[in-house]
């Protein structure tokens, strides 16, 4: 059977260190305004996420004001069954059980993008491969030995790490790709139920809802910002003026 | 230093106009000083309506909610048990509900609820603030010999009947708090919210 | 003031010095009339003491001082409470921009040899204002309880072990509380952050004022404008602080806050460098975070901590690098105050200095590597031949006359 040899925007070299400080990350140029990605980004939290992983600083009804979802379609889609409505949004998971289960306790993600940082997130959770020596069969490039399953490959498939063709730039001529061969880089081996580009942009938009989450006065924030700065432009008018008409005395 | 020529109008305008807009930012700045004293969102989730299944109560019988941290009994009283609350008016301290804070207008009447099968009442007894126990059965107690069916409470003997008034010689002065609710459909019943507000 | 007698101020007068004090230290207290803009930074300072203490009572109502509870508690006043995070970040944010100004102000003093006699003691105030403030904001950034709040105070407390003869380790347990950095030594710093050490400081301040009033302030020219008096006893070269310098500072505040918002609603992270990222990960005693960085404003003692290769004669030189400041009066030997009549060497030996001072901050800031313990080891000598080499360069250099009265202005 042919490989499918679906080239992933950029590699990740094999040279990833253990700590991964090395590991090329790929940007997550985040727009907290697209309340859309927002909630695409909130349903595959809730799908996929949160039954390892809490959110346990925020709470269900600010979520579902910040990102307009209507309560009765929060509470039917996104909210577990025995949680109300101003709850935080804590799971069932016990750390201990996380710990057996997983050689360490799922951390709480409520602020994981503000630790991590949106690119680290992002591509790590592009970057899983198969590694048979791992317990759940996958490692991972950015984390290397993350105890954490390939809980989206479903929707991936399965990547590999190993030679691959690699696109490197583009003819200028006939706009055809240039492919070049590259050691320890990541590719496709079984497709999964998306294609590449769905599911870059399901974690897109799922990297998106958690820097709303990591802070999710942002964008508030900033919009008072500009009325402070307003405010403080109109003051100095006035001041100026105040100190230019005293200094006026002192020759 | 030389004060000659000086436009004395000016200044006053000056100090005057940035004192003002300085004051308008000191409001400001006031804002999130004072509305940090509000409930927070932690107060307010525990203090959001609470809705409760009341299919499962047994005719007679009584369940205990919560509601900002206090308990909620619901009762649902029997036809025999509503027909005999109007034969005890002459033992109670307000049978008519005159003192209009302890129930909404849609609770003032006899059986101090919005349909009489139902009665909802804060636990929390006038006197001094207790959980009074439901006694529902017509027979002499310890403390009544001659019992109709109600509340009682351990603490200082304080008795209220099916619809949570008080009985004469009880240490309450006032009957049970009805706290505000609706109903949405026949079975869930949702405790903090009045049904015109919602 | 005796024509006032039958009035409530007089009043109030005969029983309060309050006209006199006003007098005193606002509508007579006469200020050279030659401020620049590096005058701004001692009220800013003060503005921001203000903000902290302010903003830091009200955190105090929904802050948790527990191992258990205190990152959640931040998190709380972060989303829950109202207003919560505006006054939380007016806390952080305001912590960096008030060791900005002092930064600043500090650099002044060196410009200008504000230091010198008669305003010792007010630099002596004001080093202990400085020391108390560092003290201060360790503590605080300990408070949150995040990675680099419990690792941040592990390195720091460790310090003392340095100590010889079993003196060092019973210290740092006495410090902490227990055998490693635990709630009790959570609790004693909340303790000592929102009570004891706001007192001190704002005492110092008291201190540091009066001081300065006492003696008046000096200027950018250096001259005593006591000297040369009008008819009325009043110094030609000085104009009253209200209204003059009270509608001058408060163009300086106004563009002041216009920076602080501008960071404080667009940047409150600063980077990484006010609010560490690594910080917003509750504190774990079993995991150390890869790279432990001081916050930006402990970072030139922190790089001079780490330039010096010996643990214990590292500890000794970044407290030698807070301690030769308290002496600098005594070490410029020079017959005038500010730089500006002094000769080349103090000129040079200032810039150097005050670039020395922020490469080291950034350093302290940096994981180290060869290159970066190169460049603190090489500014770390320049921070201390500043001082050291002072009494010398201050004497040998030609100086230029300095004027009867003061230059520039308006």
């Amino acid at each position: 059977m042919k490989k499918v040899f679906a080239l992933i925007a950029a590699f990740i070299p094999a040279i990833a260190s253990a700590a991964g400080a090395n590991v090329h990350l790929d940007k997550h140029l985040t727009d907290l305004k697209d309340t859309a990605s927002l909630q695409r980004g909130a349903q595959t939290y809730m799908n996929y996420c949160m039954g390892c992983h809490s959110l346990e600083h925020g709470r269900y009804n600010r979520v579902a004001r910040d990102l307009g979802i209507p309560e009765d379609v929060m509470k039917e889609n996104l909210i577990f069954a025995d949680k109300a409505f101003g709850d935080l949004m804590t799971n069932a998971m016990s750390p201990d059980d996380g710990k057996k289960w997983f050689g360490a306790t799922p951390p709480d993600l409520t602020l994981v993008a503000r630790v991590r940082r949106p690119d680290w997130v992002y591509t790590y959770l592009r970057s899983f491969y198969e590694d048979p020596t791992r317990p759940y069969g996958v490692n991972n490039a950015v984390f290397k030995d993350v105890g954490m399953p390939h809980v989206l490959a479903g929707l991936q498939g399965l990547q590999v790490k190993g030679t691959a063709q690699v696109a490197v730039g583009f003819d200028t001529l006939t706009g055809q790709e240039i492919t070049e061969e590259h050691e320890g880089v990541l590719y496709l081996a079984e497709a999964g139920s998306l294609t590449a580009e769905e599911y870059d942009k399901l974690v897109f938009d799922l990297v998106n809802f958690l820097v709303y989450m990591a802070e999710p006065i942002a964008v508030e924030r900033e919009r008072i910002g500009w009325w402070v700065l307003l405010f403080l432009a109109i003051f100095f008018v006035p001041v100026y003026m105040l100190n230019k008409e005293y200094w006026r005395d002192v020759k | 230093m030389s004060q000659d020529g000086v436009n004395k109008g000016r200044r006053t305008l000056l100090v005057g106009v940035t004192a003002g807009v300085g004051a308008v930012g000191a409001g400001f700045l006031a804002v999130p000083f004072v509305k940090s004293w509000l409930p927070s969102e932690k107060a307010k989730a525990a203090g959001a309506p609470a809705k409760v299944d009341i299919s499962k109560i047994e005719p007679g019988a009584m369940l205990t909610a919560e509601w900002r941290g206090k308990p909620v009994y619901i009762a649902r009283r029997t036809q025999e048990q509503l027909d005999n609350l109007p034969k005890l008016n002459d033992s109670l301290k307000d049978p008519e509900n005159s003192v209009k804070e302890q129930q909404p207008a849609y609770a003032d009447n006899i059986y101090r609820s919005r349909k009489p099968e139902f009665v909802v009442l804060l636990g929390v007894c006038t006197h001094l603030g207790c959980a009074p126990k439901y006694f529902a059965e017509v027979k002499p107690e310890t403390f009544d010999a001659n019992w109709q069916g109600g509340w009682f409470c351990p603490c200082h003997g304080s008795r209220f009947d099916l619809s949570g008034r008080v009985f004469n010689g009880s240490p309450a002065a006032t009957n049970l708090v009805v706290p505000p609710y609706s109903f949405e459909g026949d079975n869930v019943l949702v405790i903090g919210v009045d049904e015109e507000n919602a | 003031m005796s024509k006032q007698k039958n009035t409530l101020m007089g009043w109030i007068d005969d029983r309060l010095p309050v006209t006199q004090t006003y007098e005193k230290h606002m509508s007579k207290y006469y200020a050279p009339k030659n401020f620049n803009f590096w005058y701004f930074f001692g009220v800013l300072s003060m503005m921001m003491l203000a903000n902290q203490i302010l903003t830091g009572v009200w955190l105090t109502m929904n802050f948790v001082p527990s191992a258990e509870g205190a990152f959640a508690s931040v998190e709380y006043i972060m989303r829950d409470v109202e207003w919560g995070w505006l006054i939380r970040y007016l806390h952080s944010t305001g912590a960096t921009f008030f060791f900005i100004a002092v930064y600043l102000h500090m650099m002044r003093a060196i410009l200008y040899g504000s230091y010198q006699k008669p305003r010792e003691l007010i630099w002596i105030f004001g080093m202990l204002i400085y020391l108390a403030l560092m003290a201060e904001a360790f503590m605080g950034y300990v408070l949150p309880w995040g990675q680099m709040s419990y690792w941040g105070a592990q390195v720091i407390i460790s310090l003392f072990s340095v100590i010889p003869f079993g003196i060092g380790d019973a210290l740092t347990e006495w410090i902490r509380g227990d055998f490693l950095i635990s709630g009790a030594t959570l609790n004693r710093f909340f303790a000592l952050h929102v009570i004891a050490l706001p007192l001190v400081i704002v005492m110092l301040v008291v201190l540091h004022l009066l001081a300065l009033h006492e003696v008046g302030s000096n200027n950018p020219d250096g001259v005593d404008i006591k000297k040369l008096k009008d008819e009325n006893g009043k110094p030609l070269d000085g104009i009253p602080f209200h209204p003059y310098y009270t509608v001058h500072d408060l163009v300086g505040i106004v563009v002041f806050l216009m920076i602080f918002c501008t960071v404080l609603f667009f940047f409150p992270e600063g980077n990484g460098f006010m609010l560490e990222y690594a910080n917003f990960e509750p504190a774990n005693g079993l995991k150390t975070p890869e790279h432990i960085a001081p916050v930006w404003y402990f970072g030139a003692f922190y790089a001079i901590l780490r330039a010096v290769p010996d643990k214990l004669w590292g500890v000794i030189a970044m407290a030698a690098a807070i301690a030769v400041l308290f002496v600098l009066p005594w070490l410029d030997r020079s017959p005038v105050k500010s730089w500006r009549y002094k000769g080349w060497m103090s000129k040079v030996f200032i810039i150097v200095f005050a670039a020395a001072f922020v490469e080291l901050t950034w350093l302290g800031t940096q994981p180290a590597n060869d290159l970066n313990t190169f460049l603190a080891r090489l500014c770390s000598v320049i921070y201390f031949g500043f001082f050291l080499l002072m009494p010398f360069y201050t004497r040998m250099e030609k100086t230029k006359p300095v004027p009867e009265r003061v230059t520039g202005g308006h």
